[in-house]
């Protein structure tokens, strides 16, 4: 490490490193795959397929897209403070119950201009105090955000557990869910409404939850880089000491930070529940809280580089589901595969690639700019 | 004896049974989170063994060389992650978690390839896995009232990875109380800095760390998958390398008292399964889910510092640079 390593250019960190990532955990994954036996390319394209060109494929994509905006914000706000929520997953969950209480209790009473607004806020406002909760225990008693975290993940899936399989289950079945949401809460779905305007489109999970996905992202951005309170945030997350001496409430910023973390994550759950599942069932989140991580790790924290990852992570899964009909030995699991690897190479090994590549970098673009001169 | 004696017993051996994996990997973690290396990768390491071990005693036939296969596949993980974290200084966290995602999906997509069973093993046979093995002299203490039940179903009757569970025990404490080794190791987590100027290689500790965790994780995963189960499942550790790490952090990153709590631990989980639709006296029935839950609840609130205090190794975390 003698050498002085020049700083990765803007450009680069944005699109050529995490494109490098992308290719490398593709690359492992078809020695993987070819190794098993498969031809690596077939799988590619099959899942190209399945994600885009299929009837319904892309609509299929944009719904998984949807969860993954959703999770991979809630982790970026807290990396903007220097916090590592993990627990997007139990705060999805529990931001899934506030959605279904309302859906289920609330709204075969009130009109759907009430009833869908208040289900989704109370989406976010379950899932906000589930992350509320470690960013206090963190901020004021200092408590390490990721073992409570991970801790309240578990929580989460007991609660819900114990909630789905008792006080809220459904009368006369034997699955663990809740009776149907009322149509008053339901988020609509997007082919439908293309087909009141004419527009014929083969039906999807779509729902408007990708519309508020996408309001999320500017949201994101705004709060971020155009507010006093995302300075703050930025601020405790470069330097707590510096952030302190300039007179910000770190302790607060922390918890503020968690809890619109667990909002936004909580938000997820409108997508699964008042689009897709109309109930609330076991384990809706199925990882979705995880790939939050991947997603805003290769999108560098910033909303066009999550939704670009979004994008990739939704066709990824829905391109993986594709493969469960084309194979015979290789699954969706693949896509676990590429997740794993791809949080590996974005995320712990990001010091092995940044310094060489800033390095050739640097080598490449010099003279250039020495003709200039 | 009693009825409720009985059942109390049959609690307490089902607890050793469950907290078997709990405590190899809480010492697993306890070398590793002790040297600096944050480990929620535990879950992955066991994971991966489970499988390996599975597989290999499947082909081979042999139960110990399942282990050795884990024990190989393991501390492979564990290397990722030391190449990761100590190597290129990345984030411990990120690393563990791409190693736990990692492990879900190679483990799946390598038993499909091998057995084209949906991600399972086959079911081992007898000779495949590890039964149980009967003490000296069961019979002749069979006829001794209440001690001869406690001696055979208790202490007698385990499979033989039960007892090296509990033998790593003082092991562990003998190897980080007692051996150069392990005053250095623990040094490394405290300050790594006076370590270094001591002409001692902070590298190559944090390695040797990780391997021993990578080790005992791969005879905890060998233990899921060949001596309590009969096979490798999907995602059959579920959350068993998290409440380890609960465990390790609830004994203070200590290996006696991180026993206890994965006894306590282990307890929790054989009751909860033996109270199910059970009222207790005085309180009534306990949602079992509450007594699953207990872990994760105890561990926030000891962290927290509402029930005594968890003060972790002060390096923890923090990559080292000379």
């Amino acid at each position: 490490m003698s050498a002085v390593t020049p700083p990765l250019p803007r450009w680069a960190d944005v699109f050529l490193l995490p494109i490098i990532n992308l290719s490398i955990a593709l690359i492992i994954c078809g020695v993987i795959i070819f190794a098993i036996g498969e031809n690596p390319w077939t799988a590619l394209i099959v899942m190209l397929k399945g994600a885009f060109v299929f009837p319904g494929s892309l609509g299929y994509t944009l719904y998984y897209t949807t969860n993954f905006i959703f999770t991979g914000l809630a982790v970026a706000v807290a990396f903007h403070a220097m916090m590592f929520n993990i627990g997007g997953e139990g705060q999805a969950y529990v931001g899934g119950l506030g959605a279904g209480l309302v859906a289920v209790f609330l709204a075969p009473s009130l009109p759907l201009l009430i009833a869908l607004p208040l289900a989704i806020m109370m989406a976010a406002l379950f899932g906000a105090f589930w992350g509320l909760v470690p960013g206090y225990l963190q901020a004021k008693r200092g408590s390490h955000i990721v073992i409570t975290t991970i801790m309240f993940n578990f929580i989460a899936a007991s609660l819900m557990v114990w909630l789905l399989s008792g006080p809220l289950m459904a009368p006369g079945q034997m699955s663990s869910q809740t009776v149907r949401i009322a149509e008053s809460a339901e988020m609509a779905k997007i082919a439908s409404l293309l087909g009141y305007v004419g527009f014929k489109v083969a039906s999807s999970p779509l729902n408007l939850s990708f519309v508020l996905a996408i309001i999320a992202l500017f949201v994101f951005w705004v709060l971020i880089w155009k507010t006093k309170l995302g300075y703050e945030i930025r601020a405790v997350g470069q330097n707590p000491e510096a952030a302190h001496y300039a007179g910000i409430n770190v302790s607060r910023i922390i918890i503020i930070t968690l809890a619109i973390s667990g909002g936004i994550a909580g938000l997820m759950s409108v997508n699964e529940i008042l689009g897709v599942q109309h109930k609330v069932i076991l384990n809706f989140t199925a990882g979705f809280g995880f790939t939050g991580i991947a997603v805003s790790l290769m999108g560098r924290n910033h909303p066009i580089g999550i939704f670009l990852a979004s994008l990739l992570f939704g066709a990824l899964y829905q391109g993986g589901a594709e493969l469960d009909f084309e194979f015979r030995t290789i699954t969706r699991e693949v896509v676990l595969l590429i997740q794993g690897l791809i949080i590996l190479f974005c995320g712990a090994l990001v010091h092995m690639l940044n310094p060489p590549m800033a390095r050739l970098l640097a080598r490449l673009i010099k003279p250039k700019e020495l003709d200039h001169v | 004896m009693s009825e409720f004696a009985l059942q109390l017993l049959y609690t307490f051996d089902g607890t050793i049974r469950l907290a078997t994996p709990l405590i190899l990997c809480a010492m697993a973690g306890i070398f590793s989170e002790r040297s600096g290396v944050i480990d929620i990768s535990l879950e992955g390491k066991l994971l991966t063994g489970a499988f390996v071990a599975a597989a290999v005693a499947h082909t081979t036939g042999s139960p110990w060389l399942g282990v050795g296969g884990a024990i190989l596949a393991s501390v492979c993980m564990s290397m990722i992650h030391g190449f990761a974290c100590i190597t290129h200084r990345g984030n411990q966290v990120v690393s563990g978690l791409a190693i736990n995602i990692l492990a879900s999906g190679l483990t799946v997509t390598i038993g499909i390839a091998l057995f084209r069973q949906g991600g399972q093993t086959p079911l081992l046979a007898k000779g495949e896995r590890f039964g149980p093995t009967e003490w000296w002299l069961v019979d002749l203490f069979n006829h001794v009232p209440i001690l001869g039940t406690i001696y055979r179903e208790l202490i007698s009757g385990h499979n033989m990875l039960v007892y090296l569970a509990l033998f790593l025990v003082p092991v562990s404490a003998f190897i980080l109380y007692k051996t150069r080794f392990g005053l250095r190791l623990r040094a490394v987590g405290e300050v790594p800095a006076a370590v270094d100027s001591a002409g001692v290689s902070v590298i190559w500790l944090r390695y040797r760390a990780l391997i021993l965790a990578g080790l005992l994780c791969g005879i905890a995963g060998a233990y899921l998958s060949t001596a309590q189960g009969a096979g490798f499942v999907r995602e059959m550790s579920a959350g068993k390398g998290y409440i380890a790490l609960a465990a390790v952090i609830f004994g203070k990153w200590r290996p006696v008292p991180a026993l206890l709590a994965c006894l306590l631990f282990g307890f929790l989980e054989s009751a909860s399964s033996r109270l199910e639709g059970v009222p207790l006296p005085l309180i009534g029935e306990v949602p079992t889910q509450l007594m699953l839950a207990l872990p994760y609840i105890m561990t926030v609130l000891l962290l927290a510092g509402f029930i005594g205090k968890a003060n972790p190794p002060k390096a923890i975390g923090e990559p080292y640079i000379k």
